[in-house]
């Protein structure tokens, strides 16, 4: 029952999978939501990467994006609100060979897991951090969330949300050992998927903020964004995320971004809605190197450790 | 100004003539500021009686504050060590013998009751010298006061002798006064060099030549100057097997190591990060991981993480920690996940001692989660317990699919004892990570329903691919709101521990199996406990004490054992009303932990005698409660 089957790793090259092994069960999200675009783009990219569906896992905390790991045939962890990335960072430490995915939301990162985020972040643990930005609490029926806009009217705040948004870009680029932070829109799904492909690619953790359409409770908040793409910033730049010709025609408002400047991303995150990678370290070592050492250590040499611990107190 | 003399009874007898006192046992306590010492001091001590073959119990004696000012009552910082010619399972009762190297710190320990009349105080007199008039005044007050309640205080010149051999004698006097007590309770010699050696060899050869220099000149001092010199006879062990001496919490560790968990995520809190900081020394040489989280419930997110993944992992925190992590441990048993949950015991509620000892979590590590949360909840009594409760929760977690709570205490944990060597076995280490495919006919939750049992698949098995969920499921582990799933949900968790209850046995009676009166207790009391009863027994009183590991499921046979007491009440260090308090009454008096369990259970009229004092039980107070509660029935009859 227990050890690796020998021959196990032959099989690999002979499987082939499909969307089909990366999908279960019909997603139960609204119709129209941002949700099932994301959804459809992870399993490409799963399909297009040949991941194993069975060394993938899809970590999440509690939100309608949360329901993401539900619908994939791999294997998934759907945990508590707010606590996916310790779970996810876990997950990760003693087996660095899974790969790690996780969808948080607007409210479950950025509000209730907020020091989870900054720390996740500073871990730098690989894994390919997806949130679903709706500005504003769907699962509970529209309530003010960190990035809903200020003077938005939800079921907490009829009169108007009283505060300014929390910028998670700016936040994320102002942790210690921020390695990839990107911004993308639910409803390009060609940028979508570059983006979560960029971010997959990345040995580190990868945040994509990804604006997402809840035509249920926020349509407002991003319609001006869809019908005027020039109120958005593509960011451009050969070591940026790959952009086809139809792209570079749909957002007029561009600007070359090398992801390696720190600054720049700070200066462009504080003061418009990029569209793009940000920043892109692939240099920061990551906790998984520290937190896995030993993993393979024999029974032999764990039983001198043992008893060398025991001499330690030996009278 | 001159200086004052020892005021000493000077030796009458000749060496030829003189020979030491025999006696049982002692309690010896040497209280300082903090930086003095007094606890390496004391661990030597201790670790040399232990190597003579006494049975050995030392705790620490920790100022409440980081740092407190010199010569305050909170700064006492020190050490107690009880030894002596049979098994030492507490730190007993009121003190025999203390070196105080100031006055002030001794008023904390009389105020907490740790000395008695005849208590000898063998007090550094530097003080009466000082310049400042007002800790000259200070001094000589105390020393009076301290006289006139019966302690019989030596004034002695520690300082000025140490002075002689090192210009900086508070670094030095700790081992002066291991030298002094090593004469009084005829400690080897050699021995205790040899510590000294083996404490100072890294700082060089010099250091300890002069460490050693100190224990002599502090040997020759007692011996020249005090009437003080007895012989402790070893302790007859039953067994020959080697020893070990660690605290409580090195022993939690050592059980992890021993059990094959290899991930120890932890935030710091105390008492229980003394458990973190011995696995941060040496966890890596056998291939394990601590890891300092961001906060308690990240702690417990990432090592249910890491048991999701496959390696089983361990968390340890206290009250406050545990109250944080509730939403992850009612995850853990909804999506039942191996996990093992060590807790260390301090007074509560809210930040409340964390110093101190209190048994106060019971009901919370088996109630704390909203819901229907049941997982498996046991207790360490021992030291030597922390070791081994830590493999077999391991056992239990993986065995039950379920987060188990090791509950320990700050008197356990800062307790220090020998016992036996533990064993290394190969097959308490966790096996390899399971890989191979998974028979996809069988569900992740494919509860057995006479056990509640289910095999898990592991994350990276083929073909067991499911989504973990902490919503109510099926056995696909499909979010399931309907009647029946939730309904067959709750009842498979809870029929597991059912399966577990039914491969327990009764426990052991301490005493004879029936009589007048059942003492029942849990965790660190044990020794106290079994002291008290051993004592009353040999003075005719019928008297027997049981003690429970397993307090969710609780131990079989409890109704048919309690059946053969006439009255049964438990000892434990949490609260309850006691039954004479103003208002109260039998309609609502608040019971303590474990005597609201056994009431409930049972439905057997269990009193219960406890105190919040922060104080480990001591054996004296069980005692008399014992032959009080006895000579009052007697006087009903």
């Amino acid at each position: 029952m227990f050890g690796l089957k020998a021959d196990w790793s032959l099989d690999i090259k002979q499987r082939y999978f499909s969307l089909g092994d990366y999908t279960a069960g019909e997603a139960r999200w609204c119709p129209g939501c941002g949700d099932h675009g994301v959804l459809t783009v992870v399993q490409r990219i799963c399909r297009d990467e040949q991941l194993l569906p069975e060394k993938t896992v899809a970590v999440s905390g509690i939100g309608c994006s949360s329901r993401l790991p539900h619908y994939m045939g791999t294997y998934g962890f759907h945990g508590l609100h707010g606590r996916a990335l310790p779970v996810a960072c876990g997950i990760k430490s003693r087996r660095p060979d899974l790969d790690v995915w996780v969808a948080t939301g607007d409210g479950d990162c950025y509000s209730i897991g907020t020091g989870h985020w900054i720390h996740a972040v500073r871990y730098n643990m690989d894994m390919t951090v997806l949130v679903f930005d709706n500005s504003v609490y769907g699962l509970t029926k529209k309530q003010t969330s960190p990035t809903t806009p200020i003077g938005f009217q939800s079921n907490t705040h009829p009169q108007g949300a009283p505060l300014e948004p929390l910028n998670p870009l700016t936040v994320t680029l102002g942790i210690s050992n921020v390695s990839f932070v990107a911004q993308t829109i639910d409803w390009n799904p060609v940028h979508l998927y570059e983006t979560i492909k960029a971010a997959h690619n990345h040995k580190g953790f990868s945040l994509v903020n990804i604006l997402q359409r809840c035509p249920v409770y926020s349509d407002n908040v991003f319609k001006h964004l869809q019908e005027d793409p020039s109120q958005l910033l593509l960011l451009t730049h050969e070591k940026g995320i790959h952009l086809e010709k139809s792209l570079l025609r749909l957002f007029p408002n561009q600007q070359e971004h090398d992801p390696l400047n720190m600054s720049e991303a700070y200066d462009i995150a504080d003061q418009n809605v990029p569209v793009g990678l940000l920043y892109h370290n692939p240099d920061v070592p990551c906790y998984e190197d520290i937190s896995s050492q030993g993993k393979d250590m024999g029974i032999d040499d764990k039983l001198v450790a043992l008893n060398a611990a025991y001499d330690q107190f030996a009278i | 100004m001159s200086k004052p003399s020892n005021n000493l009874q000077m030796v009458e007898n000749s060496e030829a003539t003189k020979v030491p006192v025999r006696i049982d046992e002692h309690i010896v306590e040497i209280v300082s500021d903090s930086g003095e010492g007094a606890q390496k001091a004391g661990q030597t001590f201790g670790t040399v009686s232990a190597k003579m073959g006494n049975g050995v119990w030392t705790v620490e004696i920790i100022p409440a504050e980081i740092k407190p000012p010199a010569r305050s009552p909170a700064g006492a910082s020190g050490i107690r060590i009880r030894l002596g010619s049979h098994n030492m399972t507490n730190m007993g009762d009121a003190a025999d013998l203390v070196v105080a190297l100031n006055e002030q710190v001794l008023y904390s320990r009389i105020a907490t009751h740790a000395y008695k009349p005849g208590t000898v105080i063998l007090l550094e007199n530097k003080w009466i010298t000082d310049p400042d008039p007002k800790i000259r005044e200070q001094y000589q007050s105390a020393v009076a006061e301290f006289r006139e309640n019966g302690l019989i205080v030596h004034e002695l010149a520690m300082e000025d002798e140490c002075l002689k051999l090192t210009p900086r004698p508070r670094l030095g006097k700790n081992m002066f006064v291991l030298g002094m007590l090593s004469y009084i309770y005829s400690r080897d010699a050699e021995k205790a060099n040899h510590e000294i050696d083996l404490t100072f060899a890294r700082k060089g050869e010099k250091v300890v030549h002069l460490n050693q220099q100190l224990w002599k000149a502090g040997y020759e001092f007692a011996k020249e100057n005090l009437d003080y010199w007895y012989e402790i006879p070893p302790w007859e062990r039953e067994t020959t097997k080697p020893l070990i001496v660690t605290s409580g919490n090195q022993a939690l560790g050592l059980g992890v190591m021993a059990s094959g968990m290899d991930l120890v995520s932890m935030y710091p809190i105390t008492p229980a990060t003394s458990a973190s900081h011995y696995l941060a020394e040496v966890f890596h040489n056998i291939g394990g991981f601590v890891h300092q989280a961001e906060d308690e419930i990240a702690a417990i997110g990432f090592a249910i993480g890491s048991s999701f993944a496959g390696k089983t992992a361990c968390t340890i925190t206290s009250g406050p920690g545990l109250a944080l992590k509730t939403e992850f441990v009612a995850l853990a048993v909804m999506a039942e996940i191996p996990l093992v949950i060590a807790v260390v015991q301090r007074g509560g509620p809210s930040t409340g001692l964390p110093t101190k000892v209190e048994q106060g979590d019971l009901l919370a590590s088996l109630y704390g989660e909203p819901g229907d949360a049941p997982k498996v909840v046991i207790a360490a009594a021992t030291i030597e317990e922390c070791v081994h409760f830590v493999i077999m929760a391991r056992k239990l977690a993986e065995t039950f699919r379920t987060p188990v709570i090791l509950l320990t205490d700050a008197n356990l944990a800062t307790g220090v004892q020998p016992y036996p060597r533990p064993e290394a076995k190969a097959e308490w280490f966790a096996s390899p990570i399971d890989q191979s495919p998974w028979d996809k006919g069988v569900d992740p939750f494919q509860w057995n329903e006479e056990t509640g049992l289910s095999p898990r698949p592991i994350v990276g098995q083929p073909g067991g691919e499911y989504v973990l969920t902490g919503l109510a499921h099926t056995t696909e582990s499909k979010v399931a709101y309907d009647r029946e799933s939730n309904q067959r949900g709750c009842n498979m968790r809870s029929r597991k521990l059912a399966a577990l209850w039914s491969t327990l046995k009764p426990p052991e009676i301490h005493g004879s199996p029936e009589g007048e009166l059942l003492l029942v207790g849990w965790g660190s009391t044990l020794g106290a406990i079994e002291e008290a009863v051993d004592k009353a027994r040999a003075e005719g009183y019928k008297v027997s004490s049981l003690h429970l590991r397993f307090l969710s499921p609780l131990e079989p046979g409890l109704e048919e054992i309690f059946s053969r007491f006439k009255n049964i009440f438990t000892i434990e260090i949490n609260y309850s009303d006691e039954a004479d308090a103003p208002l109260i009454t039998p309609g609502n008096r608040r019971y303590s932990q474990l005597s609201i369990l056994l009431r409930a259970q049972t439905l057997v009229d269990v009193d219960c005698w406890t105190n919040v004092h922060g104080q480990p039980m001591q054996p004296g107070l069980i005692y008399d409660e014992i032959t009080r509660r006895l000579n009052a029935m007697k006087g009903e009859s």
